[in-house]
């Protein structure tokens, strides 16, 4: 049979048939999707992770390495009122002549520590409720979503100032204060995220079967959700920091003679507009805020579009 | 043929896509195939094949993951293929346009039509906005819109789906592209709307002599409105020529396996045989006297009635059609079954005794025998837990077992259905979509239920792995005895599987009876509509059914639900005035189960 041609480079209008061995092929059934990629950092998710695993271990381990107690007067003899960097204080020292690093080693550990705390706790209460509020029905919903509405709607630092203010400043405060806020915006989240699951047809399944509650929330809710919520703690956690930086920095935070790098710019503000000294006690736990906040920020990024924009489009 | 007539060529074509590891795995493996002006090229395939992916090189475009390996794609004579969207910018929209398969996802919900459809052009700066509106208005003519001066005046949401499907074509054409890139533009759409799609869709593209390509995986679609068809597999040209020649004379194994895949039009003597040991007994699943809606209106009934006064019953190991357009409550009523959807009135028994009308206060017993069996197997199906835990669930929840036994049961099952026993530790995302959809199947069947009710299951898959789908069915319904109540629109796929049809319009049956009587003349209007719109393989065809009055009648009319008389009054070419209208239509009944719900009598609807 010649009335078609099996050269692939067939002219147009051409009858082309490709070579094949025998009528009976099997033809297997093709995969759809190209299975999805793996989650890699880029260039910029490594810097934010070295960044941040930086001051993970300086918050562990700061106290251990720095060269002084962060109470300490290194310099007693030193009459000066406030101090550059000279030899055995690298970046100087403060308004009270203590040494700016070990200050903000020791700050390290409690900064990042009360944010992580407060915001576990912000997600604990706030993907309860919200799970919840997604698959208790309209009522409830509608009856928790109006309250965190009516909270969401206070600016969070009046509100946290209002509090400390009320009960006085101390870490479990901060914690809690720090919690109670955030939990309504990861409220939020946790219940849009719930609302679009609940809506899947494998959990309409789930329901026709006769599952309990227990079962859909526990084993078809959380596991597709938890993804999406965990790529926002990060950025969440950049937030109670900043939170809790301000409080400090406002004297609602951490109280002295504890450091805490929102604390050491306030302390040492004032002096530098007083006395006009070294920047660098101001800056340095600035940058310290700075560069943590940026670095988790640069994970985040890699998460989120890792996520393929799923999670912005809950938000 | 003169190379100034080529506007669009693929030499060598190769694409690969980037693995996790950085090695490469080859997608489209050296294509060759041309465009010439005025012609339109079908790539068909199922999906994986690649077709979708060379059709977009002529935008010079690389989903995510993939990149341009080797070869040319030639617009113009210009090879985009290592072009920057810089360089790509004048091409796109003005060179080349590109119909994605749903218009609703195209168009921007809050933006006016017209805005839209000009917006390329007047942004290419090749026409001034008012040239554009002409363009447009002789566009929306051209495609035969209804009020084509204010149609663009309207916001998508205020047009019908087809309505939309066209509105795009016109989006596309009106920057005067050489090259129209149309990625399954009617796949979506009701076979009543898919043919006066196509054939606008042909008329526009001759007229205004612009080459196309035509991505599908249905043949019959591709015989009506392509010139030159290639056949993709694997990335493979397995074979290409004119339209002609593949569909009367394949010669390629797959393309012959293709063809076999289309079902045949739809006639009598198709259905499945009766099993012939049910009848005497109470049906496994009967619907009394139902009406269903959505929201709460007042006086206590639905907001929206969707169905009204349903009466049937599926016998037991019997399987029934149920068919009609989108809008006609066919999955409504597939909800009120499994209790998704509790009814406003009447009844759904089960065995000959009531069930409760909403699926939570019913024993779990009566949730096992009645299984609902989901059209998309991706959402239906847990992204996040095993297939073995998918299946394991229900056999642990109905039948208390456990350990051992489970994953006895769980290997059975997927045997049953034509998996391997190791699928049980895949991820769903890890399977194709038709095994998605056995995996699908093997769930219910789990429960070993006496009804399965699946809506829509092989409408989401191409024609080859959905034929397979059917065959599976088919066998298990010999091998379990259990009844299918099977809902689709597309009449060929019921009328190969259903030995009762049941034709659903606007909430109401129009018809129904045994699969050969409703599939043969006397027909309800409705019904010869639909049977004369599903696409025959042969080319000519789409011309020739734009001739008949059933045609005519079905054109641009969506379904709309009416309170009294006939609600296909306005879309019937037999329809009285002033009787169809105003009165209900009484039951028209030949004695052996056929019943036709029309105010025509039995001898006027035959022939």
């Amino acid at each position: 049979m010649s009335d078609f041609t099996t050269d692939k480079k067939a002219g147009h209008g051409e009858h082309y048939v490709r070579p094949f061995e025998s009528e009976e092929i099997a033809f297997e059934e093709l995969q759809d999707a190209a299975p999805s990629a793996r989650f890699k950092l880029s260039v910029s998710g490594w810097i934010g992770a070295i960044i941040v695993s930086f001051w993970v271990f300086i918050g562990v381990f700061g106290p251990f390495l720095a060269p002084y107690h962060e109470n300490d007067l290194p310099f007693p003899d030193d009459y000066s009122e406030y101090q550059a960097p000279k030899e055995g204080a690298f970046l100087g020292t403060d308004v009270e002549d203590r040494d700016v690093m070990s200050r903000i080693m020791y700050g390290a550990g409690r900064t990042i520590g009360i944010a992580f705390a407060g915001t576990v706790l912000a997600y604990f209460l706030g993907v309860v409720l919200g799970i919840g509020a997604a698959v208790a029905g309209p009522w409830v919903d509608m009856i928790v979503s109006r309250i965190n509405d009516a909270f969401i709607s206070l600016p969070t630092i009046m509100l946290g100032l209002v509090v400390v203010t009320a009960v006085g400043s101390s870490i479990p405060v901060l914690i809690v204060t720090a919690g109670l806020i955030y939990m309504t915006i990861v409220y939020r989240l946790a219940r849009a995220i719930g609302m679009e699951i609940m809506v899947m047809d494998y959990v309409e399944a789930a329901k026709v079967r006769g599952e309990g509650i227990w079962w859909i929330v526990t084993k078809e809710i959380w596991p597709n959700a938890a993804m999406p919520l965990i790529s926002d703690f990060g950025l969440r956690l950049i937030y109670v920091i900043l939170f809790i930086s301000s409080l400090s920095f406002l004297g609602m935070g951490v109280q002295p003679p504890q450091a805490d790098w929102g604390l050491m710019v306030r302390e040492n503000l004032g002096a530098f507009q007083t006395y006009g000294a070294s920047l660098l006690p101001v800056v340095a736990p600035a940058l310290a805020i700075a560069t943590l906040t940026v670095g988790i920020n640069l994970i985040v990024d890699d998460i989120s579009a890792h996520a393929g924009g799923k999670l912005t489009k809950a938000m | 043929m003169s190379d100034e007539d080529i506007v669009f060529e693929v030499d060598d074509l190769r694409i690969h896509a980037i693995r996790d590891d950085g090695s490469e795995l080859p997608i489209v493996k050296g294509v060759d195939f041309q465009v010439k002006r005025g012609e339109v090229v079908a790539l068909i395939g199922e999906s994986g094949s690649g077709k979708t992916t060379i059709s977009l090189s002529a935008l010079g475009y690389c989903k995510p993951g993939l990149k341009f390996a080797g070869g040319a794609a030639r617009l113009l004579g210009q090879d985009v293929t290592g072009m920057t969207t810089e360089e790509l910018r004048p091409y796109r929209g003005e060179r080349v346009a590109y119909l994605a398969q749903s218009a609703a996802a195209t168009f921007n919900p809050s933006i006016k039509i017209n805005e839209q459809v000009t917006e390329a052009p007047v942004l290419h700066g090749t026409k001034t906005q008012e040239e554009a509106n002409k363009k447009a208005l002789a566009l929306y003519r051209a495609l035969e819109l209804p009020n084509p001066d204010t149609i663009g005046d309207r916001y998508p949401h205020q047009v019908s789906g087809g309505q939309l499907q066209r509105l795009m074509a016109a989006m596309a054409l009106c920057g005067d592209p050489d090259l129209l890139v149309l990625d399954e533009p009617t796949t979506a759409l009701d076979v009543t709307t898919q043919i006066e799609v196509l054939k606008a869709f042909k008329k526009v593209i001759k007229e205004e002599g612009a080459a196309a390509i035509y991505v599908t995986h249905d043949l019959a679609v591709v015989a009506q409105i392509a010139d030159y068809i290639v056949v993709l597999y694997h990335g493979e040209i397995q074979e290409k020529g004119p339209t002609d020649t593949i569909i009367n004379n394949p010669k390629h194994p797959y393309t012959k396996r293709l063809m076999a895949a289309v079902r045949p039009t739809p006639a009598a003597g198709q259905g499945d045989e009766d099993t012939g040991d049910h009848g005497r007994e109470v049906p496994a699943l009967e619907v009394r006297d139902v009406t269903a809606g959505y929201g709460k209106g007042p006086r206590g009934g639905p907001l929206v009635t969707i169905l009204r006064d349903i009466n049937l019953s599926i016998e037991r190991g019997s399987s029934v059609g149920i068919i009609g357009e989108s809008g006609c409550g066919k999955s409504t009523l597939a909800r009120v079954m499994s209790g998704l959807l509790p009814a406003a009135e009447g009844d759904v028994l089960l065995d000959g005794k009531s069930m409760r009308a909403s699926y939570r206060s019913r024993s779990r017993d009566n949730l096992r025998k009645v299984q609902f069996v989901y059209q998309m197997a991706d959402t239906a199906l847990n992204p996040r837990q095993r297939i073995g835990d998918i299946l394991g669930r229900p056999l642990e929840f109905y039948h208390g077992l456990r350990g051992k036994k489970k994953r006895e049961r769980v290997a059975e099952l997927l045997t049953l259905v034509d998996l391997r026993p190791e699928f049980a530790q895949r991820l769903p995302h890890e399977l194709s979509g038709g095994q998605k959809q056995r995996v699908n199947l093997a769930r219910a069947l789990a429960a070993e239920p006496e009804v399965m009710l699946c809506d829509e299951v092989t409408s989401a898959l191409d024609s080859i792995v959905g034929a397979n789908v059917i065959e599976l069915l088919k066998r298990l319904r010999r091998e379990t005895g259990v009844s299918f109540v099977f809902i689709s629109h597309d009449l060929s796929t019921v009328a190969s599987f259903a030995d009762e049809i049941v034709v659903l319009y606007a909430g109401r049956v129009a018809e129904k009876g045994p699969t050969d009587q409703v599939l043969s003349p006397p027909y309800h209007p409705y019904t010869r509509l639909l049977i004369s719109s599903v696409p025959e393989m042969r080319v000519g065809w789409l011309e020739e059914s734009m001739q008949t009055r059933e045609a005519l009648a079905g054109i641009a009319r969506g379904v709309k639900i009416t309170d009294i008389g006939c609600p296909f009054f306005e879309r019937c070419p037999l329809a009285i005035e002033g009787t169809c209208d105003k009165v209900d239509p009484p039951s028209r009944k030949d004695g052996s189960g056929h019943v036709i719900e029309c105010h025509r009598e039995i001898s006027e609807l035959g022939g």
